[in-house]
């Protein structure tokens, strides 16, 4: 089986994503902590053959079983972070359904099969220059790890976090910690809903000279950013979630609708995506 | 070192573990040498292209899995320039999986398909979503017996029926298939199987109705394993519910000669290397020196068999 050599990438960021190979891995949990009333930040103490990843991918974990929970297919997560030096993998994730359910369940020392990393991540285009990240619950996570690629890239960054309530809004220091100017936006303040956001975000494009949209967490998000990305010439990539069954791009599960030069083709979210470009997803 | 070598009619395979259909693809070559499997067996294709089901196209049940998929496909042309070529590669004999909308539809695509590279071609007569509200070809003998009759003249590539679990008519379908000039038989497909959201009142797949497959389908399709086995003189290859070496070693136990491993690879990857492994070791550990030590060697009372006829 070949290995990820462990080593930082010195390719250039904007080159095409690399293939990586997949490695199936038991990781042991390094630690386990509540975030905020719904959300679980998960450490694991990972190998480095599963540790050359690309923001935006996924890893396919299996949830344990217990006594309450019994999923059966592993459950895709985004990364929220990846260590090399320290050896480390974290997700965080909303405790939501049976998979998270029994994934909640894990305390430190415990041992969790992964799967990955899978898919292609985020691509940050040469021509993209002034970013803007817009993500809503916990597309929070999957964004975070693109913010420290801007940071590293010294990309002036942007970022609109929304969430239902305040007490949820999440990973708001961690995008500061990358140079982020945080925006945050919620329901209870009533000012995350399209109507509000849109002339936010044109004020944004005109103030900031923002060139790119990246999105996740939010499909009434993404239908607006289509929007005013087509108004304004404005392109951007968006992580996508679909139920999946294999994670690699063998069962066709995950299919969804996108928009080609030949017509509407169906693509994989777990091969092909999870990232796609904003202007194809149909 | 044991000998996992078994015999599929001509072909010859190095162990007796291949992958089902649906549930492989080039892009496991990421996570493991495809070289190490008995044997390459491709998701169905279909002549033409065929966009496949809505989604949702999976969900989970207790201990299993449904997919209404719908067997999307490339079409033909595309398979026989891309996946083709890829599996060229490795020394593995490639098994490619058809499917057709009728038995004259199957013969031409067999023609079609009979080019070299490929070493047997599987029939998928039993998908259980294909067509018609769920009936299949593989539902009885006489459908059955078409296609594999009009097949035969039209390749001479080996031909493996894969049977459905759908039907009343299990040995009867398998003799039918035998004797139309099946090469070999898979049992089985999935099991024509529904889940529905209490909370919603929805059904959970896109399609409706989809295929169980996994560990709770096991019981079944390794009894169709048996049948088969004792029916027909060709070769049974054992396909449901295999995660465990103790899997393998019930359906061989059963009669079949190989097995598929399917739902158990989207679970671990890695499930069909490490089951090759545990099959070699649980061989040595019994003072078996080959795998046909084991094939067909169920020990049943003579009044358990008088009771499984009338079952």
């Amino acid at each position: 089986m070949p290995a990820s050599l462990c080593v930082v990438s010195d390719s250039a960021p904007t080159a095409a994503p690399v293939r990586h190979s997949v490695n199936e891995v038991d990781c042991r949990v390094k630690a386990h902590e509540w975030v905020n009333g719904q959300y679980r930040l998960l450490t694991l103490s990972a190998p480095c053959s599963v540790l050359d990843c690309q923001p935006g991918q996924f890893f396919h974990l299996l949830c344990p079983q217990t006594d309450r929970f019994h999923p059966y297919l592993r459950r895709p997560m985004s990364i929220y972070s990846c260590n090399r030096e320290k050896g480390e993998l974290t997700f965080l994730y909303k405790v939501a359904g049976e998979g998270t359910g029994a994934l909640a369940g894990l305390e430190t020392g415990d041992v969790l099969n992964i799967v990955g990393p899978l898919g292609q991540g985020f691509e940050i285009r040469p021509e993209w220059r002034r970013p803007l990240l817009i993500a809503r619950g916990v597309g929070l996570a999957t964004l975070a790890p693109l913010a420290q690629e801007c940071a590293r890239l010294r990309l002036p960054l942007t970022a609109i976090c929304s969430a239902r309530a305040p007490d949820l809004l999440m990973s708001t220091n961690l995008f500061r910690s990358f140079g982020a100017e945080v925006i945050t936006v919620t329901d209870t303040e009533g000012n995350s809903d399209t109507e509000s956001l849109t002339p936010l975000i044109e004020g944004l494009i005109r103030s900031r000279g923002i060139d790119a949209f990246f999105t996740c967490g939010s499909a009434r998000l993404m239908r607006m950013l289509q929007e005013i990305g087509a108004r304004h010439g404005i392109g951007g990539q968006v992580a996508l979630e679909q139920h999946m069954a294999c994670g690699i791009g063998m069962c066709q599960a995950c299919v969804r609708p996108f928009r080609r030069e030949d017509g509407a083709v169906n693509l994989r979210v777990c091969r092909e995506g999870p990232v796609f470009d904003l202007q194809e997803v149909l | 070192m044991a000998d996992l070598t078994t015999r599929i009619g001509a072909l010859v395979l190095k162990n007796p573990i291949m992958p089902a259909s649906g549930t492989f693809s080039e892009e496991l070559a990421e996570v493991f040498d495809l070289d190490c499997l008995g044997a390459h067996v491709t998701k169905t294709i279909t002549q033409g292209k065929r966009a496949g089901n809505p989604v949702p196209r999976v969900c989970e049940v207790n201990g299993a899995m449904l997919n209404s998929i719908g067997i999307p496909s490339k079409g033909a042309e595309w398979f026989l320039q891309n996946t083709v070529p890829f599996y060229a590669d490795y020394d593995a004999p490639l098994v490619i999986s058809i499917s057709a909308n009728s038995a004259d539809e199957f013969a031409r695509f067999a023609e079609e398909v009979s080019v070299p590279g490929v070493a047997a071609i599987e029939v998928n007569i039993s998908c259980p979503n294909v067509e018609d509200h769920g009936k299949a070809f593989a539902m009885r003998p006489g459908p059955t017996g078409d296609v594999i009759r009009k097949m035969r003249s039209a390749t001479d590539l080996p031909l493996w029926a894969k049977l459905s679990p759908n039907t009343g008519e299990v040995v009867e379908v398998a003799q039918a298939a035998e004797a139309a000039g099946a090469d070999a038989l898979v049992t089985a497909n999935t099991m024509l199987a529904m889940a529905i959201d209490s909370a919603t009142g929805r059904a959970r797949l896109g399609n409706v109705m989809g295929g169980l497959s996994g560990p709770a389908l096991k019981p079944i399709t390794l009894r169709m394993t048996y049948q088969c086995a004792r029916a027909v003189s060709i070769p049974v290859i054992g396909c449901g519910g295999i995660s465990t070496v103790d899997d393998v070693l019930e359906y061989l136990i059963a009669g079949a000669r190989a097995v598929q491993v399917g739902t158990a690879t989207f679970i671990s990857p890695t499930t069909m290397p490490r089951l090759i492994g545990e099959l070699e070791q649980e061989l040595e550990e019994r003072g078996l020196t080959s795998v046909d030590a084991l094939i067909g060697s169920v020990d049943i009372a003579d009044e358990a068999i008088t009771l499984a006829e009338y079952a």
